[in-house]
């Protein structure tokens, strides 16, 4: 995928000079997706059509001569299927949206296309974001292309999934608890996720709306920080989005690192870290030293308690956003119900995956009568605790660093049938998640055979920080240059 | 705490699921283990601690009352399971 390992200003000027067509691209991802979508399976609906429909039009306007175009024109792109797309399948990975066809687009979905991206395809991903490998797609496993036995994480595996196997230029994925930069870590790509209300929610399938965000998936820095700057901004059609000026992020990528101030937790260092992920992070911030960073241990006491805390909150969220699918205006209607109760019964039994169910039935008995005070009330105060370890190590240092994961990818069925398990593949994101600070993920090294990933976590609104770190790093080390073979 | 089977089924209730015997089983089972992990948090002492609802100090978000562009009827109904002159049909909500 030649054109596709080209730095985005490159392919940006091939465009312009006319040595390289949009239809070009369009018609590179779709071979690509032909060629290795029977072993990955990262999309669940294809935009063939109108994605060469779009392609012949934006060709036509670089005949115009007209140079000034964004950085995006004409780059093939993959959505995360729980963004809506006006008149593109959007079904959150769910059978209750088989055939749900939105009626307008997500915020970010209109910004891609002000920025003419091509939208290629809607990605693969757990059913309604919950989960951490996309075994819970109702439709099919998207599979690690590193190695296809192995899961390609989750939520937004197929959007980490299509960028490491080169189908999509860059994708959007979704992270509530982990699953913009888990999936990233896992498939050797970089995923950021980024402070809570700096990119608009509007039109994101709501999982848990106090800390669903959405972000890019991208190959490398450079084109996350690009990626970054079209999506983000506020949005009066969010009512949690932030109102703040959004920085230039391309001229933060300096490569500069001298005095960086680096937090290193304890916690994320500790019980349960697969030795050879300790190895790579610890090799990475050897690379910090040699570039003027300094680091020192510190300690984020109350990660301990951040999984528990998440599960109770992000599920009551949960059932409460997904009481809204009770077949009335869209989505699946059990047929022959004896009357409207039996029919929102029938309809939400019909079309939830089991993964969904167990986590409505968890965030209702937490909100259920007797229980509120002692489950969601208590995870909120916990929620305050976790943010202030984070508000504590940033008096003193610039940013934290750690895995992304305890663990490189596991076995496709290895962990199903164990959910307690499974969530404790989170308890490095989470935290960071109920914090709403941002963080990125960036490929660190291998182990086995499988990608690791490097996270960095940032300040509030502090982008520039997180991605003038990563970039110095990526600068340094030639791990996001390594391909899957496929 | 411990969870029953006419727990969950009451639950499920609430949620508008309804669960086979096998599901009814099998979360009865998995929610007492998450719930038990749960309760880790109670060797907290969180008497005197605000609960965080939201990472943003923003309350309130208004809008000018000023009227604008809605989506119209049939753009609404394009989605609609079963429908009738431009509304909704559902089943009798009374017996």
């Amino acid at each position: 995928m030649a054109s596709f390992d080209l730095r985005l200003q490159d392919v940006h000027n091939k465009l312009n000079s006319k040595e390289l067509s949009v239809t070009e691209l369009v018609e590179a991802s779709y071979k690509r997706i032909t060629e290795t979508e029977p072993s990955i399976k990262s999309f669940i609906t294809l935009n063939e059509e109108q994605a060469r429909k779009d392609a012949a039009a934006l060709d036509q306007e670089l005949q115009s001569g007209d140079t000034k175009r964004g950085l995006l024109f004409g780059l093939p792109a993959g959505i995360k299927d729980n963004i809506v797309t006006e008149g593109l399948l959007t079904t959150c990975a769910s059978q209750f949206l088989h055939n749900f066809n939105p009626i307008y687009d997500a915020t970010v979905t209109k910004k891609l296309k002000a920025a003419q991206s091509i939208t290629i395809g809607k990605l693969n991903m757990d059913e309604f974001a919950m989960g951490g490998s996309n075994e819970n797609s109702s439709y099919y496993p998207t599979r690690n292309p590193w190695n296809t036995e192995y899961v390609p994480g989750g939520s937004s595996g197929g959007s980490a999934a299509a960028v490491a196997a080169g189908q999509v230029y860059f994708s959007l994925g979704s992270d509530t608890g982990g699953s913009i930069r888990q999936p990233a870590s896992y498939c050797g790509v970089v995923g950021l996720k980024p402070t809570y209300g700096l990119v608009s929610r509007f039109g994101l399938v709501a999982f848990a709306s106090s800390l669903d965000q959405i972000g890019p998936i991208t190959k490398n820095v450079e084109d996350s920080a690009y990626v970054l700057q079209a999506i983000a901004g506020y949005d009066a059609s969010d009512s949690t989005s932030a109102k703040v000026n959004i920085p230039d992020y391309i001229s933060a990528l300096s490569g500069d690192v001298k005095g960086m101030r680096i937090g290193v937790p304890k916690e994320y260092l500790g019980l349960g870290i697969d030795p050879k992920v300790k190895e790579a992070v610890l090799g990475a911030l050897k690379v910090y030293e040699n570039l003027g960073a300094t680091w020192e241990e510190v300690s984020l006491p109350h990660t301990e308690y951040a999984i528990a805390a998440y599960y109770l909150l992000a599920s009551s969220e949960a059932s409460s956003n997904l009481a809204r699918f009770d077949g009335v205006r869209y989505g699946v209607r059990a047929d022959n119900p004896d009357n409207l109760i039996d029919m929102y019964r029938k309809s939400r039994s019909q079309g939830f995956g089991p993964e969904v169910k167990r986590r409505i039935m968890l965030g209702t008995y937490a909100l259920s009568s007797g229980y509120y005070d002692a489950y969601y009330l208590k995870a909120q105060k916990v929620r305050t605790l976790i943010k202030q370890d984070f508000d504590n190590v940033f008096e003193k240092f610039d940013v934290i660093m750690g895995p992304t994961a305890p663990t490189t990818a596991f076995k496709i069925g290895e962990q199903v049938g164990d959910p307690l398990t499974m969530y404790l593949n989170d308890i490095c994101t989470i935290p960071v998640s109920l914090a709403g600070v941002p963080a990125i993920s960036v490929p660190c090294g291998m182990a086995d055979g499988l990608p690791v990933g490097l996270q960095i976590i940032g300040k509030a609104f502090d982008e520039t920080t997180v991605l003038r770190a990563a970039f110095a790093f990526e600068q340094s080390t030639e791990h996001h240059k390594l391909r899957p073979q496929l | 705490m411990s969870i029953t089977i006419k727990d969950v089924e009451h639950v499920a209730n609430l949620a508008r699921l309804e669960l086979s015997d096998e599901e009814k089983g099998k979360f009865t089972e998995q929610l007492n283990a998450i719930l038990k992990y749960a309760e880790k948090l109670n060797e907290l002492d969180t008497e005197q601690v605000e609960p965080t609802t939201h990472v943003l100090p923003i309350t309130n978000v208004m809008r000018d009352d000023t009227t604008r562009e809605s989506v119209g009827v049939e753009k609404a109904m394009l989605n609609a399971p079963d429908e009738e002159d431009g509304q909704f049909r559902v089943p009798a909500v009374l017996e």
